[in-house]
Formats: structure tokens, sequence, C-alpha cells
């Protein structure tokens, strides 16, 4: 963030600290989340923002992991600014820390512009409706939960299962048909583990997406209050990269419930009434300005596709983060503890998962004019399979029917053939679907209610069908 | 005029306010962002600003402005998208681009813009509040009536016919202190309900083309109906169907706190989609406020308010008015955090205390209504909200504050919409007080509504109870008679209840396709009862060509249904033949 401008006015006489909260006297003039500049005791500056400004006290927001005593003592100036990166298009292939400074040792960037970290409300009447199919190569997401150009689609995962390896299966298999190479990925690490930010910064090495990369890392280890910053930084460098530049921007922050700790975290600070298990009541309007950065703009190149992943705590997924996160995501990919104990990869739990935009993204041209009827008959027969599935566990598979054990059997194959998937395996779309029609070819052809009839004259694969 | 005291987020606190008044508009700073009182305190004036707070200073000027919260009503509305404030949003983005600034003003009404106007009351005509005093012809679908605004009455003088912009006056009103000049617009605050002559009960289906609504848990027009569920359950599509399909003059849809892409998604699509009953383009008699979730929170609540006072006044036009909110619970959560910011006494789960007084007051303002003045007419508004509640649990304070209130509830499952079954209103939980209420119309569309209708609510509640035997003891051990009723149960969910919002034929069903399908399989399960009668089994009986039928009647569309449905009936009488020929 920027520290060029000059010191404009100054005050002292801290009257008390909390955490990392500051309550000083007034400062006349002074603007709502206006950055400060915070002198310890020991001559050190730290950063900080005015979060709540009053004509006879502020209160001061300090980061980068300050204690109470450190703030004994100390001197505040303002500066006229608000929070601002320096954006440009050199950023691609740099390392940022969660207060935008570059940590890679690389040369410094030479700003074009600074960006309020906040950004503004994208205006929904000048939004273009999502609509370009993105192939990732990946069946359950193509098949039933497709991903389009400026949607928000998280991943809802759990502690130990795969998520890292399926967001980076995403970024080297994605791609949108016919088109090339406008493209970028901002990758924000909120907290994570040192090794997993350098699983994915690896990863990028070896395909050669890292020179398309701008990443800001906080880690586990850095300052708590900087994972508040790190989205933020993250969506505004994607701005700049989508709006200014034209850019195809692909979103992925990993771990957002990092995130939503740190918010439970100064929200207590500030001793706010907390709503549900002590998160804020405004976390989702918090995370909104977050998530609805992403987007499509009518009469504008570029696009900002947002990737999130977040942990749900204890695998619940009615836990605030990832409800909340459902209500404003556009879907979500939510992978399952008991697929992956059979051994599936990507262990993606088909019903929990859900791609709102998909319908846009899929059909006669995009993909294929089966793709909607595929997607409903494969959830109805796979849902149908799994039901049975639970009563066959009390009753014993073979007290059911004929006609219940073939669906019975569906769910099997359908876990294994169509969820299955090698981590470096790309499907392509039409591959998926084809995968699926050999699948319906064990269903009694009159039971695809959900496919219209030339569909079924077209891709159902009849010789093998007759027998089941 | 005062000055800045303290902010905090969407909360102002300014000094020096003497002379202000609860629920004031103020503006505030350099950049004139509106903000409202909501209290006051000595010279302090406790104002929730509905534009973004940053960059505010201690210091910087506070205008009353003497006026409440208001929105603008004439010619014009229609076809528009509005913020939360009624400023225009695609004005907005003509004005600064695809990014919302702060402070930037646009007006509702577009002033230069010429209407033709058309009288219908002649000078010397004597005249009370509410009364029509001419049209406009606003889109294809919407005939704007001009009245005369509430509270005014005397005799019509100087009004003619022609070419008029909003501001200016068409006719004017003598009364005994004075005259009034009419024009096309009038200006009304949200909070207020707008009056009318005498309020009736709500009276007549309010066709949505969703069989599970109109058959089975039907919405009165005039009622008030809350759609709660967990998220990806289908609130916003079945709200978006409404917004479609339903029977009415004009729907007005608020996007309270919800995403930016649903909102560009009806906008749109609503400039390509037709209006099945006039033939007309759907922007033509839709309204849309958009206060999305990354807007400035404390503007939700006013995009409620505004949508309803808008309704409201078509309605004293003498319409028929459909109101959509999604979602209420993002309104609730706003009152919370400015509760919370007052340091008010938090209720349950933090929000405040007058929450089910603030939600009634905006429900309330639904009914059917004999509106003020001449001609006599009545209009109607209906009004839907969305509930999302945390973690779908629907125990918790906004969903039970709602439920207090409405007449209709349409409960969404979480477990149906895993299964994919859309749209995903619970046939057991959801209700509707509305049954008799509509009898009458029933009776005039399709005389078998009541009974196939609580014949099939019957079958779906007896599958309820089978299929926790069926978890016990599987499927197969159960008399065939009980095997019966779950396949035609399954028929009734799976080809009748379900129903594909983007099916190009079935999407939009009409009541009367609705009654014969329904029938269909009422008169199936008749056939298959003698086909058990006869020795057949349930298993034989699945893979009759009848049930093939029935599970393409969605395919057939709503104008070769009745045909299509007497030559069903009539296969089916003969193979009931047949069939009992075979066992004589
Ligand atoms: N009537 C319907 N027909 C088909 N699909 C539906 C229907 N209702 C909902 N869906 C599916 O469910 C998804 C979520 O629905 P939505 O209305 O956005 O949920 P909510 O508003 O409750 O979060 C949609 O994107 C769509 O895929
Ligand atoms: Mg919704």
């Amino acid at each position: 963030m920027s520290l060029s401008s000059l010191y404009i006015k100054e005050g002292r006489a801290i009257n008390k600290a909390k955490g990392s909260l500051l309550v000083a006297e007034s400062i006349p003039g002074i603007e709502l989340s206006e950055i400060i500049d915070v002198q310890l005791g020991n001559g050190e500056v730290k950063r900080g923002q005015a979060i709540d400004i009053g004509k006879e006290a502020i209160i001061i927001q300090v980061f980068g992991g300050v204690s109470e005593v450190d703030l004994i003592d100390c001197k505040i100036r303002c500066k006229g600014e608000t929070l601002k990166l320096p954006v440009s298009i050199d950023m691609m292939g740099r390392f940022f820390n969660g207060m935008g400074e570059s940590i890679d040792g690389g040369p410094p960037i030479i700003p074009y512009d600074y960006l309020e970290i906040n950004g503004e409300p994208m205006n929904p009447a000048a939004r273009q409706p999502p609509s370009e199919f993105i192939e990732t190569g990946i069946s359950a997401i193509d098949g039933l939960n497709a991903l389009v150009r400026g949607q928000k689609l998280p991943i809802f995962s759990g502690a130990g299962l795969p998520h890292n390896k399926i967001a980076a299966q995403i970024i080297r298999q994605a791609t949108v048909k016919g088109e090339e190479e406008r493209f970028a990925l901002v990758f924000a690490a909120v907290g994570i583990s040192y090794d997993e930010a350098s699983f994915f910064m690896k990863d990028l090495e070896n395909t050669g997406a890292l020179e398309r990369t701008v990443a800001f890392i906080n880690t586990a280890s850095d300052p708590v209050i900087e994972r508040i910053s790190t989205p933020r930084l993250a969506l505004t460098a994607a701005d700049y990269l989508a709006w200014e530049q034209g850019m195809d921007v692909l979103v992925i922050l990993t771990d957002m419930t990092n995130y939503c700790e740190a918010l439970r975290e100064l929200s207590s600070m500030r001793e706010e009434i907390p709503s549900r298990r002590g998160y804020p009541g405004y976390m989702y309007t918090d995370l909104a300005t977050i998530y609805e950065r992403a987007g499509r703009i009518m009469g504008k190149e570029g696009s900002i596709t947002i990737l999130p992943i977040l942990t749900m705590p204890n695998d619940d997924i009615t836990h605030p983060i990832p409800d909340l996160t459902g209500y404003i995501t556009e879907g979500q990919i939510v992978l399952s503890r008991n697929l992956e104990r059979k051994g599936i990869y990507l262990p993606i739990d088909v019903f929990l998962s859900l791609s709102r935009m998909m319908k846009e993204g899929i059909g006669p041209g995009k993909t294929r004019e089966d793709h909607n009827n595929v997607f409903m008959q494969s959830y109805a027969a796979y849902s149908e399979g799994c039901n049975l599935r639970e009563i066959s566990t009390i009753i014993g598979a073979e007290s059911l029917g004929e006609r219940d054990k073939v669906y019975l059997s569906f769910a099997d194959e359908f876990e294994k053939r169509f969820v299955s998937q090698g981590e470096f395996e790309k499907r392509r779309v039409e591959e998926t679907l084809d995968i699926a029609w050999d699948l319906f070819s064990m269903l009694p052809e009159k039971e695809l209610r959900l496919i219209s009839e030339k569909f079924i004259d077209k891709y159902l694969p009849r010789g093998k069908s007759s027998s089941s | 005029m005062g000055k800045i005291w303290r902010v905090s987020g969407p909360l102002v606190i300014a000094d020096e306010m003497k002379g202000s008044q609860v629920y004031e508009v103020v503006e505030i700073g350099k950049e004139g962002l509106v903000g409202e009182i909501t209290g006051l305190d000595g010279d302090k004036a406790i104002i929730q600003a509905h534009e973004e707070t940053l960059g505010l200073r201690v210091g910087d000027e506070v205008k009353g402005t003497g006026k409440i919260l208001s929105v603008e009503l004439g010619p014009g509305i229609v076809g528009s998208i509005y913020d939360g404030l009624q400023k225009s949003l695609l004005t907005l983005v003509e004005e600064s681009g695809p990014f919302i600034k702060r402070g930037v003003k646009a007006l509702a009404l577009d002033r230069n813009k010429k209407w033709h106007f058309t009288p219908t009351v002649r000078d010397g005509d004597i005249l009370g509040p509410g009364s029509i005093i001419g049209t406009v012809t606003e889109t294809n679908i919407i005939e704007h009536k001009i009245m005369v605004p509430p509270g005014l009455k005397g005799t019509i003088r100087k009004i003619k016919g022609g070419d008029y912009t909003v501001d200016e006056p068409v006719a004017s009103l003598e009364h005994e202190s004075g005259v009034f000049e009419i024009k096309l617009k009038q200006e009304w605050p949200v909070r207020k309900p707008r009056p009318y002559r005498q309020r009736l009960a709500p009276a007549g289906l309010l066709t949505t083309g969703m069989r599970v609504m109109d058959y089975m848990f039907p919405l009165a027009l005039g009622g008030k109906a809350a759609i709660p569920g967990g998220f990806g359950t289908g609130k916003t599509v079945a709200l978006q169907q409404l917004a479609k399909w339903a029977q009415t003059h004009l729907n007005i849809y608020v996007g309270c706190g919800e995403r930016g892409n649903e909102m560009s998604d009806v906008l749109y699509s609503f400039r390509q989609l037709k209006d099945p009953k006039t033939g007309e383009l759907l922007q033509d008699k839709e309204i849309f406020i958009a206060n999305t979730s990354n807007m400035p929170v404390v503007a939700r609540e006013a995009s409620i308010f505004v949508g309803i006072t808008v309704a409201e006044y078509f309605r004293d036009m003498g319409y028929d008015v459909l109101l959509i909110a999604d979602s209420t619970s993002r309104w609730a959560e706003a009152m919370r955090e400015m509760g919370g910011r007052l340091e008010e006494m938090p209720g349950e789960e933090g929000f405040p205390a007058y929450l089910g007084s603030h939600l009634s007051s905006f429900y309330e303002r639904s009914g059917m209504v004999e509106c003020l003045g001449r001609p006599e007419r009545n209009g109607s508004v209906t009004v839907i909200g969305s509930v999302s509640p945390p973690g779908a649990d629907f125990s918790e304070p906004v969903t039970q504050n709602t439920l207090r209130i409405v007449d209709a509830l349409y409960s969404l499952d979480v477990s149906l919409a895993n299964k994919r079954h859309f749209p995903t209103i619970n046939w057991l939980t959801s209700y509707s007080l509305y049954i008799d209420v509509v009898r009458n119309w029933w009776n005039d569309v399709y005389p078998e509504w009541a009974d196939t209708r609580s014949a099939a609510l019957k079958i779906l509640q007896q599958e309820a109870e089978l299929e926790e035997i069926v978890r016990l003891v599987g499927p197969e051990a159960l008399p065939e008679g009980d095997k019966l009723l779950l396949l035609i149960a399954r028929m009734l969910r799976e080809d009748f209840l379900q129903q594909s919002a983007y099916h190009e034929i079935d999407a939009y069903c009409t009541p009367l396709k609705a009654g014969l399908m329904i029938t269909a399989i009422m008169k199936f399960y008749d056939l298959a009862q003698e086909m058990l009668n006869s020795g057949m089994r349930v298993e034989e009986i699945r893979s009759s060509p009848m049930v093939y039928r029935i599970t393409r009647m969605k395919d057939i569309p709503n104008e070769l249904f009745e045909q299509k449905a007497k030559e069903l009936w009539q296969e089916m009488e003969q193979e009931l033949v047949a069939d009992k020929g075979g066992t004589l």
C-alpha cells in the first residue's frame, strides 16, 4: 500500500489500547478509514486505520502484529489517505504480503495507479450476466456443476481433504473454448501453512503459470489482522487486471475460514454484539463485499472469476462460515469425507454441490445440446441409487427388487466411473457426457424420464442396453 | 445545519442539529450523502447513512432537508431499475460508469421526457382524492392513471390533453383554500401506507403457473406469503418465476441484500421474455429495485419500503400488483447491525426487539382494497418475501416472526434440493390459508380441483408414513396395495409437483393443465387398483405404457393439453375394459 504522501496531521495523547485497537484523542479533519501511522515507544512505525471517528476520540485499528504494550506511549500521525494498492501490469509473476508490500526481493513495482482496496460496488445494471463455459476437465464439475467466467464458486472442504490438489488441478486444466491467453491468476494465501502456500507456488511454477500470477501471501505465522486485507488486495489487483487490462482473471482465495476467524477476533476486540457462534452480525455483508467483486461488465473486456476455498469446521455445512458463504456465492463444490474414505478422487459430494450459473454456460453452441438433460437425469438416478443404498444397509441388498438393484449398481458405477478421475486426467466435456450416457444404458430406457426422446435416440448406446 | 460529531460505519452522529425531526432526510458531507435521522438526543441527531460513509470527516456539514424519505411516482417508473433510494441505476451507469460512486444523484423520473396525457374528466368536475383525471400509456401493458393526490379535493380546471413532462401541470384543482396544480408526478413518504376507501378480503387466485403453488398451496390476490429456505433451495428461482409468469398487472421485484448477477439476470432476460397473457415484453410490467449485498446496508430497508409504496400507488389505479422481496432476512440483518451500533438492547440472536413490528409494517401493506376516488375500482397488493434462515434452521427469529404475519408459507426443503426436486416446496409442511378464498375461482376453471387436491395430499401424507416402514423393512416387504400407493405418490411428486423453471414448455403450466395432469394420475390410480385386483403385480403395473405416458405429460404444450388428456383418459378406460374382459 502506498506510503508516498506527506504527513499532514499529528496527534498524541493515547487514552487506551486493547488488542490491536487504539483509542486516541481526535485529530481535527480526520476521515473515516484514513490511514494512520502509529509510532511505537521504541520508534518503530506501524500502519493503522481510523475505524471510528468522533469529535472527542477516534478508534484506530493497528496492523502488523502489535501488542497493547507496544501501543503505550505511541504517537499517531494521519496522512489524509485511505488504504490503496499500487497496481501495475508488472505485478504479474510477483509475490506480496498482506500489506501489499513486495516480499520476493524483486525490483520495486512502478505503480500505474493507486486503487482503493475496498473497491466500489458494481452497479447491477452494468453487469453482464456470465455465460462462458469454463472447461475444467473434471467430470463432476463440468458435467454437473459447470463453472462460468465471472462466477464465484467456492470449494467447501474439510480438514485433510484434497482441496488444494483439486484447486491446483482446476488451475492447470481450466480453459475456455476458442480463446487463448488473456488469462491471469491472482492467488491469495490467507492464514494457511507455509507448506500449503509453497505447494501452490511449486505447482504454478511447474506448469509455467507463475509468470501470469500475482500472489499475496499471508501465512499462519503472519499477522492475523492482515488476513482482513489480503483478499481485498488480491481483488484490487484482479480489478486492475480485469477492468483496466481486459484480462480474464481467476482469483483463488485460500483459506477463507481463516479470514472469518480473523474477522471474529477483530469483532470481539471491538466488543461488538456477536451473532451466531461469536461471528459478527455483519459477516454476510463483509464477505459479500469481497465475493461480489466477481463478475463481468457490459461492453468491457475481462472478467473476474473467484474460487475461494474454505474448510468447514467439523465438516458442518450449517456452520456460519460455509452457510453465509453459500448464501453469497453462486453455488459451492462440496467435498465429502465419505467418498474420500472410499478412495475416490475427486471426492465431490454431487448432491450438496451446486453451480447456480450452470444453465447459462451449457447447451448447444456452448457444451452440447443434451447437457442439461444428462445433468438432470444423472442427479435423479444417482440420488435414487444412493437412497436405496441407505435402505439396503439395513435390510440387505438381496431383499431389494430387480429394478432397485439396477439403481443400486448405477450409483456405485457412477461414483467409480464418473465422479472418480485421475489427478492429471483431463476430460473434454463431450467425454464427460458420454460417460454419463454409458451409465444410463444400465437403466431401463423408459425410466430416462428427464431426457427428451430425441436425445435418447441420438446418444443412448443401445447395443449394451437391452440386457439390463 | 449541523456538523458531524462521530462516524462509525453507517452510523453518523451530528451535533448542532436543533429543530430537526426524526425521520427527516439529511445531506451529509460535501458529497451530500443521503441519511435519515433515526433519533434525537439534545442537539445531537442520530443518523443512518444510506450511502457509504468512508471518507467523511468530523466537522463536515450535515444539512436538514425538511423532508422525509419519499418516492417519486409517475410515468417512467415501469421498466426501470432503481437502487434502494430510487436512484435510477441505468442513469448511474451513464453518469459514473459501471461502479457506483458515492453521492452521485440520479432522479427516479426523467424530467425531459414528454408523455401523452389523455384526460378522462372535464373542467368543472368535482373530484375527491384518488380520483382518476386521465391516463398516460406508459408501456405496452401499463396504462398509467393520473390521480388526484391523497388528501385533496375540489373542482377540475384547465385540464387539457397533450404532451407533458412529469413536472408540468396537466390540470388544476380548485378548492376552498386555493388552487393545486396536478402534475404527472406525485410524491409519497415511503414509511406511510397510502390511503384507500376500504379494505377488502383477498379474493381470487394469483395464478403463478407453478403447480405446487396454484394447485396445492394457492396464493390469493391481496395475500401475503413467505418463502423461507436454506441457501440453494430455490427461493430466488421461485421468485423469479413469479415475476415472470404471475398473472398480475404489474410486478415489483426487490433484490434486497442479494446477488448482483441475479438482478442483471432478471433485468436482461425480461427484455426478451414475453408475458404469456398479453404477449408483450415482460419488462413492460416490471419494476426492479436493487440494493445488492455489497451496496450500503442501511438502504436495504429503504429498498423494501420504496417497493411497497410504489406497489400501493399502482394498486390505487385499480391494478393487481405483486411485490416480491428477496430477501427479507438481509433487511432484518441491517436492522440488527444498526441496532448494534446504536447499542440498543438486543433481543433474540442480536436482532432488535422491534424486528417483528417492523416486518409486519411491511407485510401488512398487502391487501385487496377499494380505492379512493372515482371511478370505483378495486386494486390489490400481494406480497411475497423470501427468508434466509442461517443453517436452514426455521426456528430462528426472522422466520418465526414472519410466520406470525403471513397467511401462506412455502417452506423450502434442503433435502429436496439435494435430490434436485424443484420447486423444493415441501408438501407436508407448507400451507395456505387461502383455500376457501380461491374455491370459487377454481370452481369456474376446474371444478374437480378441491377433490383431487385433497386426495393427492392424502396420498403424499400416507407415503411419508410408509417411508418410515420402508426404511426398516425395505420396499419389497410391503403389501401390494401399499406398493401401489408408493408408486402413485412418486408419480405425484415427479410428474406433477416437480416442475423445472428451465423446461421449455413446463416452466409455465396453466391451472387447467395442472388439473388435467393430476386427474390423469388419479385416474391411473383407479385403473391400477383394478389391475391389482385382477392379480397383476405392482412391478408389472409400473412398466405399463400409461406410466410412461404420464411421465411425458410435461412436454405437452398448455394449449394442446386438454385434447391430449382426453385421449389419455380414453386409452386408460379402454385398458380398464380390456383388463376386466381378461379376468372375466
Ligand atoms: N424451479 C426450479 N427448476 C429448476 N432448477 C431450480 C429451480 N429452483 C431452483 N433451481 C436450482 O437451484 C439453484 C438454486 O436456486 P436459488 O433460487 O438461487 O436458491 P436460493 O435463492 O434459495 O439460494 C438454481 O441455480 C437452480 O440450479
Ligand atoms: Mg437466492
